[in-house]
């Protein structure tokens, strides 16, 4: 590839989904976007940067964008981010939210939906102690077809093997032809998908309760992952709580979220006051007599 | 360290399976029916056991069944590993005492992904 397309297809790619690509991966760049190539009838990767440079067709541009992405997901991926939400957020939100009675929860960088399904089955697990509650998990994904995989909830047995225990899969799910497994109905009239890019104005999405912003923020170069987390502060209730990926932190990159003690991976606003903030250093007491 | 005993007819599987296993640290034995599986377990309880289906002399699921009347049978963690990917197929498996089931093919990720989720290794 020349170096002035690679340089095209990078800016371009980086300004539209945040996603840093530097020249060593040059052979991901071919890999990926020579099927787009071929799917807008063009020989080669020369011939798809000059109809980029000419034409600027807004599909054409979503379809690069999209192509470079990465949208590996597993069901309970992590395990632990589940845990945490299953034994320490939703006790909490029972309490705090008891007059409300509502909670809502957000899967930015949503994937194929997987992390948003298994919310939903975990709500399903703990259904007994959230009778008349109303519970919105809201999946939002920069690709238009990850966003019409989730919304489907159907799943290769591949899929469905890794971090789903085989009792939620007999349980949750029905088999579709020999070797697909699509979520069932009441699982997924829990989950709402739609399009929605980490970069811009949400628009009106509202205020969450738990933001999971998890394995996609780790494509993006430093103000990247500043603006997109100081983006999310604004949505998230005072008292809200963020999970980020395994390999991805607040610290050095914003001040506006700080981890939450003895709970990783978990980071809440750094004004926030209440019940997990630390204790105060003790006031100086003057010698006793 | 712990052990287990990979239950399969094909010898090509048992290789594959004690490939990851080995590398899980895991010790292993093999059986190639459930016939020799229950004869192992009799002499030592393995800590996990990967059981195919369809094998001649005593199939999976009548070794599973029969292990788990024995006593100390309880105490095996039971992966079903097997071409058999319905509805049916895995419910049987369930009541009749297995705790885990993978349908092939499978791949190392399966394996540790479903041994974490028990418990038997670490995340
Ligand atoms: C590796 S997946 C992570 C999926 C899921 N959160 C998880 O942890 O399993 C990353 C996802 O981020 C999406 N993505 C990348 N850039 C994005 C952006 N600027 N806005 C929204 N989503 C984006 C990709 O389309 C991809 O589906």
């Amino acid at each position: 590839m020349k170096p002035e397309d690679f340089d095209l297809f990078s800016v371009l790619v980086k300004q539209r989904s945040g996603l840093v690509l530097t020249r060593d991966k040059a052979y991901l760049l071919e890999s990926r976007l020579t099927p787009v190539a071929r799917k807008w009838n063009l020989k080669t990767l020369d011939d798809l940067a000059q109809s980029v440079r000419a034409k600027r067709d807004e599909t054409m541009l979503r379809d690069i964008t999209e192509a470079m992405t990465t949208n590996e997901s597993f069901f309970f991926r992590d395990q632990k981010p589940f845990d945490q939400f299953r034994q320490v957020l939703l006790p909490q939100l029972l309490k705090s939210r008891a007059a409300k009675r509502q909670i809502r929860i957000w899967s930015a960088a949503a994937s194929s939906g997987q992390e948003a399904y298994s919310l939903a089955i975990i709500l399903n697990e703990e259904a007994a102690k959230l009778q008349g509650w109303k519970v919105d998990i809201f999946g939002t994904d920069l690709s238009a077809e990850m966003v019409e995989r989730a919304k489907s909830g159907i799943y290769s047995q591949f899929e469905v093997q890794r971090g789903l225990p085989v009792t939620f899969l007999v349980k949750y799910f029905q088999q579709v032809g020999t070797d697909r497994w699509q979520v069932k109905d009441n699982i997924r009239q829990m989950v709402q998908f739609r399009e929605g890019n980490l970069l811009t104005d949400f628009g009106p999405i509202g205020t969450f309760d738990i933001v999971y912003c998890r394995n996609v923020l780790i494509y993006f170069d430093q103000p990247t992952k500043t603006r997109v987390l100081e983006a999310i502060s604004k949505v998230l209730t005072p008292d809200g709580t963020l999970f980020l990926g395994g390999a991805e932190t607040v610290l050095g990159v914003t001040e506006k979220f700080k981890p939450l003690e003895n709970e990783r991976g978990l980071y809440v606003l750094t004004g926030r006051t209440g019940a997990t903030a630390p204790v105060p250093p003790a006031p100086f007491q003057a010698a006793t007599v | 360290m712990k052990s287990c005993l990979i239950v399969d007819d094909s010898r090509v599987i048992r290789k594959v399976a004690r490939q990851i296993f080995d590398t899980l640290g895991f010790s292993c034995e093999e059986a190639e029916d459930g016939k020799v599986a229950h004869a192992a377990c009799l002499k030592k309880m393995p800590d996990v056991i990967l059981l195919d289906w369809n094998m001649p002399v005593m199939n999976g699921i009548e070794f599973l069944r029969a292990l788990r009347r024995e006593p100390g049978g309880q105490t095996p963690v039971v992966v079903f590993c097997t071409t058999e990917n319905d509805l049916n197929h895995i419910q049987e498996a369930l009541t009749s005492g297995a705790n885990e089931y993978i349908m092939k093919p499978f791949d190392a990720d399966i394996v540790r992904s479903k041994l974490s989720q028990l418990g038997v290794i670490e995340a």
